[in-house]
């Protein structure tokens, strides 16, 4: 008897379940027919979705589920045989349609009957609407064949998936990772073996492990379509109650990402999504009189590039108004008066993300954006991911949102203090600098009590990891600046040594250790040890730095003009042997490395050096420019890298890192310059990157034999 | 035969504590621990579990007793509690005990109230008294370092 039950909840559930999941799509798939009336896909889709949910519902004997499906199936068939056609009241119906359901199927969910409402007056509606859209048809014959077609698939394609427990998958990480650490360990011991059939089983445990990691990792992605079929629904709604219209597009529905990411993603889109319809797109009065169409067009994107995840949300509606924002800020003390004067176009619509922006009354009559878009932008930071506005009055605004394929991974600075290792996300580092302890004065400064380091000529705030988390400083030696970017302030955290980079697993700290607002999480190293992960914006907060949020950021905005001009490029900047200087753009650079010169070892005839897992080619600058060239034990090496390619420059000294406005002359006395250019009031020959890297290509693909350039 | 409760028990400064056996998943010796800056001083950091992250608790320091002497290694003991999973430092483990119900009792009023939360009650078994530790409070109460300690003793 008791088995017979069980089978039966089963089934119950894989009912509610699928239903579930049909309804998410219908309330899309039924918005989007609103906009094609004549779809054979949507119809389809939609028709399938009623027809398999009123089955289910009579086998299991739920009679409302039932007769409210039914009556949205002849509806739906009067619609597919071209006797109705489309009209928004006939859409309003259906919608209400999809909330009955839902409400029946939550009732069934949560008490295993259909409950006491009464659904006999939307069933009347149903047959009302049946009744009264006669219409010409306007829809043609195969269709009926296609829906038939469409269940078949849909039969078929059923069997081979299943339903997995979301705890389960997130177990099965935990397991894979610690797999990872079992094989690095066992791989340690054998590296010391000469038995052959021990190495053979360690290399085949390396492959499979690293498989079945990623395939893990592949089994927790889900595509982004899964929000996004809602915000049709959600559009057309508020879309009505605020008297406009909005038409939504979506692109690359089928990208995918970790489903962590999606849950953390939802709710800064749907704000975003609000924003857009409520202050965005303007009133089809407004649009028709600036000779738009009437109704507003939202547009979602999304596709992976270069490792992340990009989603685009644009419109097509007023902009922000500018000087609105000028005001606004200066009204609300956020600017002073001479910053206000200086700022771009760029750094006024960063500051609709400062918070002090977005406290709800100032704003709701603003004709931009910016309720809470300190909150969107605080959420997509947290899972780290950037968020970039772009907004052309008149014409609309477009959110771009970067974020990283999984939020399990994160690629991480170790650092020690106190002889204790911490994890800082790569997304927060700006750069790291190394102060020398020597006999000369300390390069940390003092403006009052508070600790200051001169970083190109600005005051760079600092922290000291050691103080700030109360425990013993290891004492004298070198110390480390971590540059940390937090909102939109940068910080230096002082550190006694900087360990190396690594990809981290970010688990979430136990309620129990909740308080400690200075730590994002922790995460199991490659040692199988335990480390904290710093949540740099707790840490400015508990330091003090940036306590005032509304004021650092915007100082840090009002830098002269060229500093943060979009036309500024950061330049790295470095010297070659014969007293030459070099620029290259940064964002070609990869890293900084230090490499000992025994561990250049020759392939086809061109240096190159093992570097995390790959051959990776070096190419010396002295050679290049037929420089003398120098001897030594370390070499400093900028990592170059470009669609999947690495390549190391050797040079001679790191010079600098300058954020400036060059103008590049081009006099190339050489196919691997450009030309040269002014930086910092000196002249520097910039490097042709693309020749450069064609070079590095030649030797990683080519192995030509003619020695290394 | 009388209704009986199965704990499992362990020593803490020469006290004889209890918990309920279903509680516990594990007994370990205690692997390299991560301290966590700024935590409630009972916190004595993180440790990986196969894989889990789960939060370490020194019992003395959650109950107010004196730090464990220099040499003793403390043992681990792993028990859930609601959703998480934590470890408990103890100084010992002891074993298995069945207590009959009918010799509990609730904590004597004049323990302070503060310590009746973390231990509510007492079995009295022939030989000697076992003190029940309410796991929940110890893992989500303010986890500072109660005063109890000083009262038990």
């Amino acid at each position: 008897m008791s088995t017979a039950t069980d089978g039966m909840e089963e089934i119950i559930k894989e009912f509610l379940a699928e239903s579930a999941e049909g309804l998410d799509r219908l309330d899309g798939n039924l918005v989007e027919l609103e906009r094609e009336p004549k779809s054979h896909e949507r119809l389809g889709e939609i028709f399938r979705a009623v027809h398999t949910i009123k089955g289910s519902s009579g086998m299991l004997g739920y009679p409302k589920l039932e007769s409210v499906a039914h009556a949205a199936e002849n509806l739906l068939s009067g619609l597919r045989d071209g006797k109705l056609a489309l009209h928004p009241a006939l859409t309003s119906g259906l919608l209400a349609m999809v909330d009955a359901l839902r409400e029946l199927l939550n009732a069934i969910e949560c008490t295993g009957g259909e409950g006491d409402g009464d659904y006999i007056p939307v069933v009347r509606v149903l047959e009302e609407l049946l009744r009264n859209s006669a219409a010409p048809a306007t829809v043609t014959g195969d269709l009926t064949d296609a829906v038939t077609e469409n269940i078949q698939a849909a039969a078929g394609a059923s069997v081979n998936k299943i339903r997995v427990d979301v705890g389960l998958l997130d177990r099965m990480m935990d397991l894979a990772s610690e797999l990872v650490l079992a094989r690095n360990q066992t791989l340690q011991c054998t590296s010391l073996q000469t038995d052959g059939t021990l190495l053979g089983a360690a290399q085949r445990l390396k492959r499979v492990t690293t498989d079945m990691q990623e395939t893990v990792m592949k089994a927790r992605l889900q595509p982004i379509g899964s929000v996004w079929d809602k915000f049709h629904r959600l559009a057309r709604d508020l879309a009505l109650s605020c008297g406009k219209q909005v038409t939504v597009e979506t692109e690359g529905s089928e990208t995918e990402l970790d489903r962590g990411l999606i849950e953390a993603i939802r709710d800064p889109l749907t704000h975003i999504l609000r924003n857009a319809i409520d202050h965005g797109i303007e009133t089809p009065e407004q649009r028709t009189r600036a000779g738009k169409t009437a109704a507003g067009h939202l547009r979602l994107r999304a596709f992976h590039l270069a490792g992340r995840v990009h989603i685009e949300i644009s419109d097509d509606g007023a902009g922000i108004n500018l000087e609105r924002v000028r005001q606004r800020a200066l009204e609300r003390g956020l600017i002073t008066p001479e910053q206000a004067a200086g700022m771009g176009e760029r750094q006024l619509g960063e500051l609709v993300f400062a918070p002090g922006f977005s406290t709800a009354e100032q704003v709701t009559n603003f004709s931009g954006r910016g309720v809470g878009l300190d909150v969107v932008k605080t959420n997509i930071e947290r899972i780290g991911g950037v968020v970039d506005l772009r907004s052309v009055t008149g014409q609309g605004t477009t959110l771009q949102i970067k974020i990283p394929l999984t939020l399990a991974i994160l690629p991480a600075l170790i650092v020690s203090s106190g002889g204790q290792r911490f994890a800082i996300p790569q997304v927060n580092l700006v750069e790291v600098v190394r102060l020398e302890a020597g006999p000369g004065a300390s390069p940390i400064e003092r403006v009052y009590r508070a600790p200051v380091y001169r970083l190109r000529d600005r005051l760079l705030p600092l922290c000291f990891l050691d103080r700030e988390l109360h425990f013993e400083s290891s004492g004298a030696g070198d110390l480390y600046v971590a540059v940390l970017q937090a909102g939109a302030g940068q910080f230096g955290l002082v550190v006694d040594a900087v360990n190396d980079t690594e990809e981290i697993v970010v688990k979430p700290l136990g309620k129990e250790l909740r308080a400690a607002a200075c730590f994002a999480g922790a995460a199991i190293l490659g040692d199988g040890q335990v480390v904290l992960i710093l949540d740099v914006a707790g840490l400015a907060q508990l330091a003090g730095i940036l306590a005032d949020p509304r004021v650092q950021p915007l100082k840090q905005a009002a830098e002269p003009e060229s500093e943060r001009d979009p036309a500024a490029q950061s330049w790295l900047v470095f010297r070659g042997t014969a007293g030459s200087r070099f620029a290259l753009p940064l964002s070609a650079v990869a890293r900084l490395e230090e490499i000992p010169a025994e561990s250049i070892e020759r392939s086809a005839g061109w240096e190159v050096v093992q570097y995390r897992g790959e051959i990776m080619p070096l190419l010396r600058v002295a050679r290049l420019f037929h420089e003398p060239e120098q001897e030594r034990e370390l070499l400093p090496v900028v990592v170059l890298r470009e669609s999947g390619l690495s390549a190391g420059l050797v040079v001679n000294r790191i010079e600098d890192i300058v954020d400036e406005l060059v103008g590049v002359r081009s006099d190339r006395q050489s196919d691997l310059l450009d030309g040269s250019a002014v930086i910092q009031e000196r002249v520097a020959d910039v490097l042709n990157l693309k020749n450069v890297l064609a070079l590095a290509r030649g030797a990683s693909t080519s192995g030509a034999a003619d020695g290394s350039v | 035969m009388a209704p009986h409760r199965r704990l499992c028990t362990f020593y803490l400064d020469r006290l004889w504590f209890g918990i309920a056996v279903e509680r516990v998943h594990e007994v370990t010796r205690l692997p390299a621990i991560t301290p966590v800056p700024l935590a409630a001083p009972a916190v004595a950091g993180l440790i990986n579990l196969r894989g889990q992250i789960i939060t370490v608790i020194d019992l003395r320091r959650r109950l107010g007793f004196e730090e464990r002497p220099a040499g003793m290694l403390p043992v681990n003991v792993v028990a859930r509690s609601g959703n998480a999973t934590v470890g408990l430092l103890v100084d010992e483990i002891g074993e298995v005990v069945e207590a009959p119900e009918s010799s509990h009792e609730i904590a004597p009023d004049n323990l302070p109230a503060q310590s009746r939360e973390l231990v509510p009650g007492v079995y009295k078994l022939p030989d000697r008294l076992l003190h029940v530790l309410d796991l929940d409070m110890v893992v989500g109460g303010d986890g500072g370092e109660a005063q109890s300690g000083k009262a038990l003793k």
